[in-house]
């Protein structure tokens, strides 16, 4: 059960959270269907240091970024939205 | 085996009948039921897996292979495969044994071991195969299997909790308890958790002096110095998980309380000591599994704290110091010991053990044992010369190879193991994040070492948190130097059976069978020959196991490795693990504010998305298909009242309000008027309708969303994701009111006459309140508004205010009505209204492949210049093909059969797309139907052949909207 | 020698002494004609068939731990084809197909028990996507049923039929074809298959890198050496990613844990694979008795092969509000297998983004049943160079056209 450090609200447990995306650009509607579907559907999927969204979706509501170790579960950091990474 | 004169912590004076088997038995308060067993000469407690050998008691706690037994309680409780070792002795018990028939001591099916040479490991993927598996299929599992569940003896309540500690301290042995003291001495917050009632874990029966005083007083002195902690006895914590996150099951069962019989609680560590002590492993040599071959420490435990001496005629055997107490507690206890040593010179301990009259037989190892349902003899001979062996009398032979330190939860949780050759024994690696060895986990032998350890753990958790520790660590003397273990992990006598894994009898032959078959990955040898998988879980055989394997194979045992441990450490039932979390509590449904008053009203209640809502109101002597169709026709006659309080009502408020909205919607809503509402759909990025429902303009910064009931949440969550994530400058807020008010609608011809007997400073009339238009105002004098939607197809008003007011505002609706005829109608029955009506019902007529034009609402995407979400995945290839299922309407051939939902359009053998929605019309008196058809729009009048489980119809393609499709009835 | 009770009876008498190796572990070779990434069923699968269907023998399996460890051996062991769409319809009906005479083919006995699965309906809307699913099955030639209550409660008569149930069961449908079988038989008979046509299966080596000269993947860089390679089959499930990463392009796929649970064996007392759509729940009895069960993801991504205790206990709720009797049975153990769920929770097969390497991931939750057919298909796409005409429609370029085959959506989950 991952303790996970809400930007907001501080550290809480795994259940409170919900896993979001990876972060992408997202791109505009004249992109081609290859563009497009790879914004859409294609993920680094990770194996190590991955770079996730995550909401607080339990508590207060908020998105926030995570920085996570995919293989061992080691949480490096979280950012709220805009914090320089 | 007899009950000791004295000795053991159980009370005498409480003597406890219980049932073995249908005999009639009695043991103490403070007995478990094997101590009971044990002291009352049951020698055979169960039947191995496979060949059916009689099995005894092997160990005294959690590594118990043997023992296991089928339990019933006299208040009805059950217990099919209960661990004989773990149960406390309770009055009026009845226990036997499981997988023997037509008993435990004469099991027919014992004949299965003659032919054991042709039943070797992994035997059934060798045959079997012809005609086919299932021919022997049944019979086969009626052979296997433990116990037998009764469906219904669980009586049980479970009870959940959730904790947040410090430091939790797994096992309160002399580390764990040097842990505790050391660091609720710096104020920290402790949790101390054992899995027996009683605390001191080894010291319970390997007395010894600490800090100047009898364990048993410095125990009970540290205890009383532990201010402020959870001590958590009869409490095993079972499974680790992520950032010190651990399971614990409580047993709270004693005579006086049998509610939350059982507790699960869910630990979040800052820190944890495991000071989780060791396992003593077997020997393995021929006739290893003969009742009457006992764990050497469990041995010295039923000494101790049961009282019940295991043999009178004693051998030991073992590679290692550990014996020896017990050994010598034997001799004392007056029994006659010899004890065989694999070690040539067994050092210090054997000089103790001979000053108490063991004999001691250095070099010496058992090659065979042997007596009918029990041992009577032994065979021992020099480890160099196994031919010529002397045979021993014993009535019991108690064993050690060695100690497996208890590893477990460090290796759930994701930490490494490594193999210490010294010792013999996996050793934890590096300690994960907030983890502390302490103890016989550490492979540690010596008491001093382990106080030492615990207290060093509990100073270093303290530490971590920003404080010290000032008491000064426990003391006791210093034990002589032990002689180190001489690993013995087999006899070398390849012809005889020798077992590693008792239960599901895995044999060392089965394990060399498997490495000569090139099972030689230390999980193919699990998987393969089943060992270690029993309900002991290999407590007792992973390493005999992986150490005969590594020998069979050539390599190193480090190189050979192991298995990883999963959860839980010992077996959970199942409904603690599910705890309160069950019935109504297993997902709550919502309740809609005039509950009662439809229940009252004589609903048919369903759940719907997660509410509980009126189906339809079934009258005395009413079908509900006559319930729906009277409702129905009532709302297009005359007038019908319908509770709409579960619908979203989502507020988005702010200055950027409508250009957000705007980026979200399929529609245009930016340019919607204050006042004024407007159905839109609500897209997912792949384009797929996600949502459809009204959106109302309250102000120019200020929004009304109207999801449907069960997506309401999904769609707040979705506009906050993409606020959030894409477009955090846009200045808005969410706030979802759903729950605040009630919306009950008035729909059908001569609803404006019932509107108009309301007390209301809202304009009714169609100029102040048009079709998709709503105003604000007072309601019988409390603050509402009303709304002029329309999901029937008829003149609708929606009245709006506050939740609490609601059922008032129903009751009162319906008497204003009731001179105009006013019924009550459920989502049934609308479904039957908009069906007429061609208006689709989100996950009914839609699901997650459809797209808007595949609904026929493509002038968004036409004319809406700007972006919006999905727009660009409304331009694939795939979603601008022609041959589209589209929605669309079905006329069947016989006006009198409705074809059932979910039916399919049948073309030259290929679905074309099926059935979405159907029903009896009772405005046209005829069946009607909507469906998604493959090119639908473009084969209007065609007919096509409907399938349903093998039966056809046919049905013509129409148009969606069956009724009025002018749209003259919304202003009539 | 081959597996039949004449020959464990000899081998008895012999003391079991003269069984060859099941499968030969030789060193890796140079140079092979194909070599498949991945040591579990679908390259296991797939390696046999190139050497028995194509006649390909010099081929390897890479497998960087023991074969069969991955999703193969820690799955819940259903076997079914019971799909929406006929394209789903006709990859799993033919895995199941082959499923029926696999035992003899491979000489190998894996214990396939076609008990039926049975999918339970709790409301009437259930009732009525499930009639949608049934005759569409129907239609794409699966032997399927429609079940009301009375008839699922003759079936299992242990699930619960209370009133006051929280979710009520309205009738359910079922695949009598269906059923499990024993996952780690699966591997190891295609493994001695395979080994026993020449196959070279190469335990204990990852792949590291791959050799990609013009667009064009020419070998592997393992931990055992390079290996050149005319074709490269990727057949890596959870790792799919990490090798796609290492030849330079992403897949739709996210890798998440999927737990699965036993219980202690106890006598026979579910005769059926039970799933139930309100709490996405599976649950069958294995053979040696126990239950064998699991449900959701643990929504997020993750390589550690280990699960988390809220949701093992959701999942264990969630089949006790089925099967309230099972409450006084004890969790045995819990593990959580790789998954990689692809976006429309249907595989990918076909032709890698880069040239002479070919595609077989994608499966998610649902792998083990359509081995057979997994491993054909990519032994097609080795062998030729094409699609079989059954794993076209699953080819990656599916995302870009937006054809997805969603099978979740074809059940009337929108998402």
């Amino acid at each position: 059960m991952l303790l996970i450090p809400c930007p907001w609200c501080g550290p809480r447990d795994e259940p409170e959270f919900k896993f979001a995306a990876e972060p992408a650009l997202r791109p505009t509607s004249d992109v081609s269907d290859a563009v497009w579907a790879d914004y859409l559907y294609l993920r680094t999927n990770e194996k190590g240091f991955h770079r996730e969204v995550w909401s607080h979706a339990g508590g207060c509501g908020q998105f926030f970024l995570l920085e996570r170790d995919t293989l061992t579960h080691t949480i490096h950091r979280a950012l709220k939205p805009g914090e320089p990474s | 085996m007899k009950r000791l004169p004295g000795g053991g912590r159980i009370d005498r004076t409480r003597t406890l009948d219980f049932t073995w088997d249908g005999r009639k038995l009695s043991g103490f308060q403070g007995d478990t039921l094997a101590s009971a067993l044990l002291a009352n000469r049951i020698r055979i407690v169960g039947r191995s897996f496979k060949y059916h050998r009689p099995r005894g008691l092997y160990g005294a706690w959690t590594e118990e292979p043997n023992g296991i037994v089928d339990l019933a309680w006299p208040d009805g409780r059950h217990d099919p495969n209960a661990r004989s070792t773990l149960v406390p002795l309770e009055a009026g018990m009845a226990a036997s044994g499981v997988n023997a028939w037509p008993n435990i001591r004469h099991d027919a099916l014992g004949l299965i071991d003659l032919f054991h040479r042709f039943l070797p490991a992994g035997f059934y993927y060798k045959t079997f195969k012809s005609p086919s598996w299932e021919t022997f299929e049944s019979r086969i599992r009626q052979m296997a299997g433990l116990g037998t569940l009764r469906p219904d003896a669980d009586l049980l309540h479970y009870d959940t909790r959730h904790a947040e500690t410090d430091l939790l301290v797994v096992g309160a042995g002399p580390a764990g308890l040097a842990a505790a003291r050391a660091a609720t001495s710096a104020g920290l917050r402790v949790m101390l958790a054992d899995d027996r009632a009683a605390w001191g874990g080894s010291l319970l029966w390997q007395p010894h002096d600490i800090d100047s005083a009898p364990a048993t007083d410095w125990v009970a002195q540290t205890l009383a110095g532990l201010d402020g902690a959870t001590l958590l006895p009869r409490t095993t914590v079972f499974g680790a998980y992520d950032h010190n996150a651990f399971g614990l099951l409580e047993q709270r069962r004693t005579a006086a309380n049998s509610w939350a019989a059982e507790r699960v609680w869910m630990v979040r560590a800052k820190h944890v000591v495991l000071a989780t002590g060791a396992i003593e492993r077997p020997l393995v040599f021929p006739g290893n599994d003969r009742p009457g071959v006992m764990s050497a420490a469990a041995v010295l435990q039923y000494l101790r704290e049961y009282g019940v001496c295991a043999g009178h005629e004693v051998v030991v055997a073992t590679n290692n110091d550990t014996a020896y107490a017990t050994a010598v507690a034997l001799a004392e206890a007056g029994a006659i010991v010899s004890l065989a040593d694999a070690r040539p010179d067994p050092g210090p301990v054997a000089l103790t053990a001979q000053s108490h009259g063991v004999r001691v037989r250095p070099a010496t190892i058992p090659v065979a044992t042997g007596g009918h349902h029990g041992l009577r003899w032994v065979d021992l001979a020099p480890r160099s010369a196994l031919g010529t062996p002397e045979r021993v009398r014993a009535d019991l032979l108690a064993i050690s190879g060695g100690l497996s330190p208890a590893v477990h939860l460090h290796s759930q949780a994701g930490g490494k193991l490594r193999w210490d050759e010294p010792l013999a024994a996996f050793l934890p690696d590096a300690a994960r994040p907030g983890q502390f060895f302490a103890g016989a986990i550490t492979g540690t032998p010596s008491l001093a070492a382990a106080l030492a350890q615990g207290h060093a753990a509990g100073a270093a958790a303290a530490h971590a948190l920003g404080r010290t520790v000032t008491l000064a660590a426990p003391r006791t003397p210093d034990a002589v130097a032990p002689t180190p273990i001489t690993p013995l992990w087999f006899v070398d006598v390849p012809d005889r059976r020798q077992w590693i894994d008792l239960q599901n009898d895995v044999t060392l032959k089965d394990v060399a069978l498997a490495a000569q078959e090139n099972y030689a990955s230390v999980e193919h040898l699990k998987r393969y020959t089943t060992l270690g998988m029993a309900n002991d879980q290999g407590k007792t055989s992973n390493v005999n196991g992986l150490a005969a394997l590594a020998a069979f194979t050539g390599r190193a045992i480090a190189d050979v490795g192991t298995t990883t441990f999963r959860p839980p450490f010992i077996p959970v039932s199942l409904g603690a693990l599910a705890g309160l979390r069950h019935g109504k509590l297993f997902s709550p449904v919502r309740h809609l504010p005039s509950h009662a008053d439809h229940l009252a009203n004589g609903a048919v209640m369903r759940e719907y998305g997660g509410w509980l809502r009126p189906a339809c109101y079934q009258r005395i002597g009413e079908t509900v298909a006559d319930a729906i169709t009277r409702e129905a026709a009532a709302a297009r006659a005359s007038a019908g009242l319908f509770d709409g309080s579960s619908l979203g009502k989502i507020e988005v408020a702010g200055p950027d309000a409508a250009a957000f909205l705007n980026l979200m919607y399929y529609n245009e809503v930016a340019n919607l008027k204050p006042g004024r509402i407007r159905y839109c759909l609500l897209l997912r990025e792949t384009g797929v309708v996600y949502d459809d429902g009204v959106v109302a303009r309250l102000a120019p910064d200020r929004y009304l969303l109207s999801p449907s009931s069960s997506h309401t949440a999904g769609v707040l969550a979705m506009l906050r994701a993409w606020h959030q994530t894409d477009f955090p400058h846009l200045k808005l807020a969410f706030h979802d009111t759903t729950a605040a008010w009630a919306t009950y609608a008035v729909s059908g011809p001569r609803s404006r006459d019932i509107l108009a007997k309301l007390t209301t400073d809202i304009d009714l009339s169609d100029d102040a309140l048009p079709h998709m238009a709503f105003s604000e105002g007072r309601i019988e004098g409390l603050p509402g508004r009303i709304a002029r939607v329309s999901f029937t197809g008829e003149r609708s008003y929606e009245l709006t205010i506050p939740a609490a007011h609601g059922p008032a505002l129903w009751r009162h609706l319906l008497a204003l009505g009731a001179a105009d005829d006013v019924t009550l109608y459920g989502i049934e029955s609308l479904s039957v209204l908009r069906a007429e009506k061609g208006f689709i019902l989100i996950g009914t007529d839609t699901d997650g492949m459809t797209l808007p034009v595949d609904l026929g609402v493509t002038a968004p995407l036409r004319n809406k210049h700007l972006d919006f979400v999905g727009k660009r995945s409304l331009l694939t290839p795939d979603a601008l093909r022609p041959d589209r299922r589209h929605f669309v309407g079905l006329l069947p051939e016989d006006p009198s059969f409705v074809p059932a939902v979910g039916s399919h359009a049948r073309v030259d053998g290929r679905s074309h797309g099926w059935i979405t929605s159907s029903c009896h019309s009772p405005a046209l008196g005829r069946s009607i139907a909507l469906g998604m058809i493959e090119a639908g729009r473009a084969r209007l009048g065609e007919t096509v052949e409907i399938f349903h489980l093998g039966h056809i119809s046919r049905a013509t393609l129409t148009a969606p909207c069956h009724l009025d499709p002018q749209g003259a009835r919304l202003h009539g | 020698m081959r597996y039949s009770a004449v020959s464990l009876l000899r081998q008895g008498l012999a003391g079991q002494t003269g069984w060859p190796q099941a499968w030969r572990s030789p060193e890796p070779k140079k140079s092979y004609d194909a070599v498949i990434v991945g040591g579990g069923g679908h390259g296991l699968a797939a390696a046999y068939y190139l050497a028995c269907v194509h006649g390909m023998r010099r081929v390897a399996v890479l497998e960087k731990s023991w074969l069969g460890g991955g999703n193969t051996g820690r799955n819940t062991t259903i076997v079914r084809s019971n799909y929406f769409f006929p394209e789903s319809a006709a990859i799993y009906d033919f895995a199941l197909r082959l499923y029926e005479g696999l035992s003899q083919e491979l000489d190998y006995n894996i214990m396939l028990s076609q008990r039926g699965i049975l999918m339970l309906a709790h409301t009437e809307h259930d009732m009525e996507l499930m009639a949608r699913s049934v005759n569409a099955m129907l239609l794409n030639g699966i032997d399927v049923e429609l079940l009301d209550a009375k008839q699922v409660r003759a079936e299992v008569p242990l699930l619960n039929f209370a009133p006051d149930a929280r979710y009520e069961i309205h009738g359910g449908f079922t695949q009598r074809r269906g059923g499990i079988a024993r996952h780690d038989a699966v591997a190891w008979g295609y493994a001695r298959g395979a080994s026993g046509l020449g196959v070279d299966i190469i335990q204990g080596c990852e792949v590291t890198g791959f050799d990609i000269v013009a667009g064009r993947v020419t070998g592997v860089q393992t931990t055992r050496g390079a290996i050149s390679a005319g074709a490269i089959g990727l057949a890596a499930a959870g790792h799919s990613g990490v090798l796609a990463g290492m030849a330079g392009f992403k897949l739709p796929i996210q890798s998440y844990a999927l737990q699965a649970m036993v219980s202690e064996a106890v006598k026979p007392i579910l005769d059926t694979v039970v799933m139930s759509s309100a709490t996405g729940m599976y649950v069958s009895q294995s053979d040696k008795g126990e239950l064998v069960f699991g449900a959701g993801l643990d929504l997020y991504p993750s390589y550690a092969q280990r699960g988390n205790l809220p949701v093992e206990r959701e999942v264990i709720a969630g089949m006790l509000e089925m099967f309230p009797a099972f409450r006084r049975l004890k969790l045995l153990r819990a593990w959580a297998g790789l998954v990689d769920v692809c976006w429309d929770y249907s595989p990918i097969i076909g032709p890698a983004p880069v040239q002479g390497m070919y595609l077989n991931c994608g499966w998610g939750t649902g792998g083990f049943k359509a081995i057979p057919a997994g491993g054909w298909m990519l032994a097609h796409l080795l062998a030729t160079g094409q699609h079989h005409p059954i794993s076209a429609p699953f080819d990656l370029s599916r995302f870009e056209t937006g054809r997805l085959i969603d099978e979740a959506a074809g059940a009337g989950i929108a998402h």
